[in-house]
């Protein structure tokens, strides 16, 4: 039998979802064709705000590769639009000129971005949010532009919001309500909300209703209708969104807000249906995935002819993607006349929850704080659950602390996806799923928004028992299958001596990447330092050339002053060098000491032989500087020797190769001058004795460090700091903070595991071996013809004049 | 312009560091040459179409460079910027002849 032709006009969520229904049902009966306007695969436009946050790159939110389409023999083609429909001949038509007839017609062409129709909208500098190229754009103005204005406090705006002060803009929120996420959340959670994103550095303007766009060519500020101005270089325009019906609306299709459509999805037009975004069910357009997805679930079974109860519509339910906020609502978010509201509100720890009961129903909940109960109250909503189950509900809920394991199969874990308990349980025993990426792609739970991965990871947990490592991270990188451990663990058993033989014995799909490359070389050398020769071509340019690279392709120099510690002579010397080499800048660095800003690459070794200073190793993954305060010899309320200490832990972890980079410091006190409190290892003398604290970070992700071990001496200080560095090298995964790993295996942990002496004493001596081959490198490079040839010379040959 | 290429003597292939870039500038024009795992010379334009990162210091793998300020990935053969990304670098063709390695530039 001839198949039939399947097109989808609409490259995205909802649609795709539909195509994996389709296959999912029945994968015979069409021949499938997919158009896209963007020139990307299906991605996860969910995670775009995690994108523009940092978390993730593009390469990580693909939901469907281009082999997906490929291996389901569906037609894709990307970057072509539809522009015609001929609902007669069921013909369509593209921008490419292209000419497709269909048997079926899906329409999922989602939503423009809403644009507010004010004076001045098209300057440079005025942007939406809704896909990758958005993305980018944003991206490439923070690095030249400083102040944003984000004009919308809902959901969108405040995760655009909250990616612009992570690219480093000062951020503006403009919002016509008096409080922010006014649609989501009732006005007690919206000005919680609002003070905690005030402390992460957003600035609101609250009923603020914008009247134009100020500036020449580029944006320049915002006016108001209160006659008030601000300032803003980008401007982001998130006020909502409106169903892309274009297309429908001319080709005659019934369109209201959105393209009408019955419980099946079904457009007033033979043959043709809508889902998404650009669809209204019942007088309902919906903008988030859950309710898209359920309504691809029901096309799917009635292209495909299986029967269908058909779609109801859905209760809604949010939750912002903002790191540290958490805030969740589902379902009515304010009381009427006649509610009966059960709430509980906690200023001191931040926690507040507010639940609806209309006519003894539960209808509605808003949680801010605390939002693990979240998905139960949804489905509380959905079942219309009695004030008497909901109390007795609290009531049989025992003190201790909540656990997946207590959960009923039904609970909904991925909001999403619309994924329960029973069905991830099932799969992991019927399917032997062992981590989170395989429950994923088996069951869609956290596919989308990712906010239930910890409870995937605990369900894995609970079903597997000890066999399950919660630690195992997805692959290394593309380029393999295999994750951290497993290679780690494959070198050990194989004696695999480099990085090539890694690839070639552990089946590797490329010739290694920027990511791979590094960090196999890392882990080669952290087996065996005595034999592992390092691949300088496997180092990122700072490491390779021990120096750090600027954007203009010149180097900078950064010597050794052990604890902050400098002396006239040397301070003599770097200046003669600075004269001698016209350097750029010389600046005082934030870890104490001074950076030669500039230098052109053949002078780098010239002027490290000049100096005859050890590296600083400023552009090291491995021990940076160990920042001092001045100490008992001074100051009034030293208690220590922080310089004495600082300068010898220096010396003495100088060169070690790690995860990433290392930072130390030592106060003698609690004021902590030296910032003890945000290093990987931040030393505090107290009187008679050494407080140890770990997993400080002060950069992207601040983090506070912890107390780890208390010592009188200080050998013993210093001997722990040798087993924590070791341990951390051996068990961290490459270009894994300190912070990111404490965090992970947990203070409490790692306590225990450097409780035991033993322990303690094999870490050191294995630490003692890889530092035992540590070599200056500028020293060595100096006295190396081949690496001075090889990494430092530049070829120079004048042009030919004839 | 005509088809007349000018050869242009840049070094010794072997004595060109394996698995790295280098850069070489004749007169304004400045190329990353890199010699490959396979031992092949390349040439390309030492840009990066991004933000002007110098290639030539990238992590070399296979046929392919990453740039060392952003880390795009860029196909020495073609001068491809690979996805997401998109753009591209020129690229010149290059001779050995006799353990000499030549760059052919335009007149
Ligand atoms: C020179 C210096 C700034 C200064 O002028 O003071 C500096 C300069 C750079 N830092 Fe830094 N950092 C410097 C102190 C810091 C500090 C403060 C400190 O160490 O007390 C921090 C926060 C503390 C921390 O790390 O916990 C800091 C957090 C970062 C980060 C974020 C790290 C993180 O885990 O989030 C990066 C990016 C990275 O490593 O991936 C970074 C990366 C960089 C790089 C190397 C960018 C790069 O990867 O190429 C910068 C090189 C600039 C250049 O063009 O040469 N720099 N950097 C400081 C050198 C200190 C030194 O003497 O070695
Ligand atoms: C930054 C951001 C964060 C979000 N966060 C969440 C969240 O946390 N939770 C949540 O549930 N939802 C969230 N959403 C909303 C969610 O992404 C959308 O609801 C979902 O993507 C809609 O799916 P869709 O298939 O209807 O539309 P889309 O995914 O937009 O797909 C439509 C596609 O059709 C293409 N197209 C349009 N017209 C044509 C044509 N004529 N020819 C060919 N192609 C065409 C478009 O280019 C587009 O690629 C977020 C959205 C954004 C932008
Ligand atoms: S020196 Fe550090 S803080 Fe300054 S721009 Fe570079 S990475 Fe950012
Ligand atoms: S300059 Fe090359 S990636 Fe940015």
């Amino acid at each position: 039998m001839k198949k039939k032709n399947l097109v989808l006009i609409g490259n995205g969520m909802a649609g795709i979802r539909t195509i994996e229904g389709i296959l999912n049902n029945d994968s015979d009966q069409y021949e499938i064709t997919v158009f896209g306007t963007e020139p990307y695969p299906n991605y996860n436009r969910i995670q775009l705000s995690k994108v523009l946050q940092g978390d993730n790159s593009l390469k990580d939110i693909t939901l469907n590769d281009w082999q997906w389409y490929e291996e389901n023999n569906i037609r894709l083609y990307p970057g072509e639009t539809v522009t015609k429909i001929d609902k007669n001949q069921q013909v369509l038509y593209t921008d490419k000129g292209k000419t497709k007839g269909y048997d079926k017609l899906i329409i999922a062409t989602g939503s423009n971005p809403f644009v507010l129709p004010l004076p001045g909208v098209n300057k440079e500098g005025v942007i939406a949010f809704r896909n990758i190229d958005d993305t980018e754009t944003i991206v490439k103005y923070s690095k030249q532009y400083k102040k944003a204005a984000v004009i919308g406090g809902g959901l969108l705006g405040l995760e655009a919001a909250r990616g612009l002060l992570n690219l480093g803009m000062e951020v503006d929120v403009v919002h016509i309500h008096d409080y922010i996420m006014e649609r989501q959340l009732d006005r007690t959670a919206g000005k919680l909300l609002q003070q905690e994103l005030e402390k992460q550095g957003m600035n609101f303007h609250l009923n603020k209703v914008t009247t134009e766009i100020i500036g020449r060519k580029r944006v320049k500020g915002l006016q108001f209708n209160d006659g008030s101005q601000i300032k803003a270089d980008l401007v982001v325009m998130a006020v909502g969104i409106k169903p892309n019906v274009d297309l429908a609306r001319e080709t005659g299709i019934p369109v209201n807000r959105g393209i009408l459509v019955n419980d099946y999805m079904e457009t007033e037009v033979a043959n043709i249906y809508a889902v998404g975004e650009c669809a209204e069910h019942r007088g309902m357009v919906y903008g988030l995935v859950a309710p898209l997805y359920q309504q691809g679930e029901i096309l799917a079974k009635r292209i495909c002819g299986i029967e269908t109860i058909g779609y109801k519509g859905s209760v809604l339910s949010t939750q912002l993607k903002v790191s540290g906020v958490d805030v969740f609502s589902a379902g009515k978010i304010n009381e009427e006349e006649n509610s009966k509201v059960s709430m509980l509100h906690d200023d001191l720890q931040g926690v507040y929850q507010k639940v609806i009961f209309e006519h003894g129903k539960m209808t509605g909940a808003v949680l801010f704080g605390d939002t693990k109960d979240g998905n139960k109250f949804l489905k509380y909503i959905k079942s219309s659950v009695s004030v008497e189950e909901y109390l007795q509900s609290i009531e049989t809920k025992t003190n201790e602390s909540y656990s997946v394991a207590d959960l009923p199969p039904d609970e909904l874990i991925c909001g999403c996806n619309g994924v329960t308990k029973g069905v991830i349980v099932e799969a992991i025993q019927s399917q032997g799923l062992t981590t989170v990426d395989q429950v994923k792609s088996c069951t869609n739970a956290s596919r989308s928004c990712g906010g239930c991965k910890q409870l995937v990871s605990e369900l894995l947990q609970g079903t597997l028992g000890d066999s399950y490592d919660q630690n195992q991270k997805e692959a290394i990188c593309n380029c393999t299958i295999l994750s951290r451990d497993e290679v780690v663990n494959q070198i050990r058993e194989k004696g695999l001596t480099h990085i090539r033989e890694v690839m070639n014995v552990l089946g590797w799909k490329t010739d290694g990447c920027s990511k791979c490359k590094p960090a196999l070389n890392y882990y080669l050398g952290m087996i065996d330092p005595l034999h592992y020769q390092d691949e300088k071509e496997a180092r990122y340019v700072n490491e390779r050339m021990h120096a750090n690279i600027q954007k203009d392709g010149t180097f900078s120099v950064v010597p050794r002053m052990y604890g902050g510690i400098t002396t006239a002579e040397d301070l003599r010397k770097i200046a003669d060098v600075a004269d001698k080499y016209q350097v750029g800048t010389i600046k005082v660095t934030g870890g104490q000491r001074i950076d030669l800003l500039g230098v052109k690459k053949q002078d780098l070794p010239k002027i490290w032989a000049e100096l005859d200073m050890p590296s600083g190793a400023a552009y090291a993954k491995g021990l940076r500087t160990v920042k001092t305060c001045v100490g008992d010899s001074y100051c009034r309320f030293g208690t220590q020797d922080s310089i004495g200490m600082g300068i010898r832990l220096e010396k003495k972890f100088e060169g070690l190769n790690t995860p990433h980079k290392v930072k130390m410091a030592v106060s003698a006190c609690p004021r902590n001058c030296a910032e003890s409190g945000i290093k990987d290892v931040g030393i505090v003398g107290v009187e008679g004795a050494w407080e140890m604290y770990v997993g400080g970070n002060g950069g992207t992700h601040l983090r506070k460090a912890e107390l780890l071990f208390k010592f009188k001496s200080g050998e013993e200080l210093i001997e722990m700091i040798g087993a924590f560095l070791q341990y951390y090298r051996e068990s961290a995964n490459y270009l894994e903070r300190t912070s990111a790993w404490v965090e992970r295996l947990g203070i409490d942990h790692i306590r225990e595991v450097l409780s035991i002496e033993s322990k303690v004493k094999e870490l050191n001596a294995r630490i003692e071996e890889a530092l035992s081959v540590v070599q200056d490198p500028w020293k060595q490079a100096i006295s190396d013809t081949n690496l001075l040839k090889d990494l430092y010379e530049a070829v120079k040959i004048p042009a030919e004049t004839r | 312009m005509g088809n007349t290429l000018r050869s242009v003597l840049i070094g010794k292939i072997d004595e060109w560091p394996e698995k790295l870039g280098k850069s070489v500038n004749i007169g304004k024009i400045q190329l990353a040459v890199f010699k490959l795992e396979s031992g092949e010379i390349r040439a390309i334009e030492n840009r990066c179409p991004h933000k002007g990162g110098v290639l030539a210091e990238g992590i070399v793998t296979g046929e392919y460079v990453f740039c060392p300020m952003h880390d795009w990935k860029i196909n020495v053969l073609d001068g491809k910027v690979q996805e997401p990304d998109i753009g591209c670098v020129k690229t010149f063709p290059v001779e050995v002849k006799e353990n000499q390695v030549y760059v052919l530039l335009d007149r």
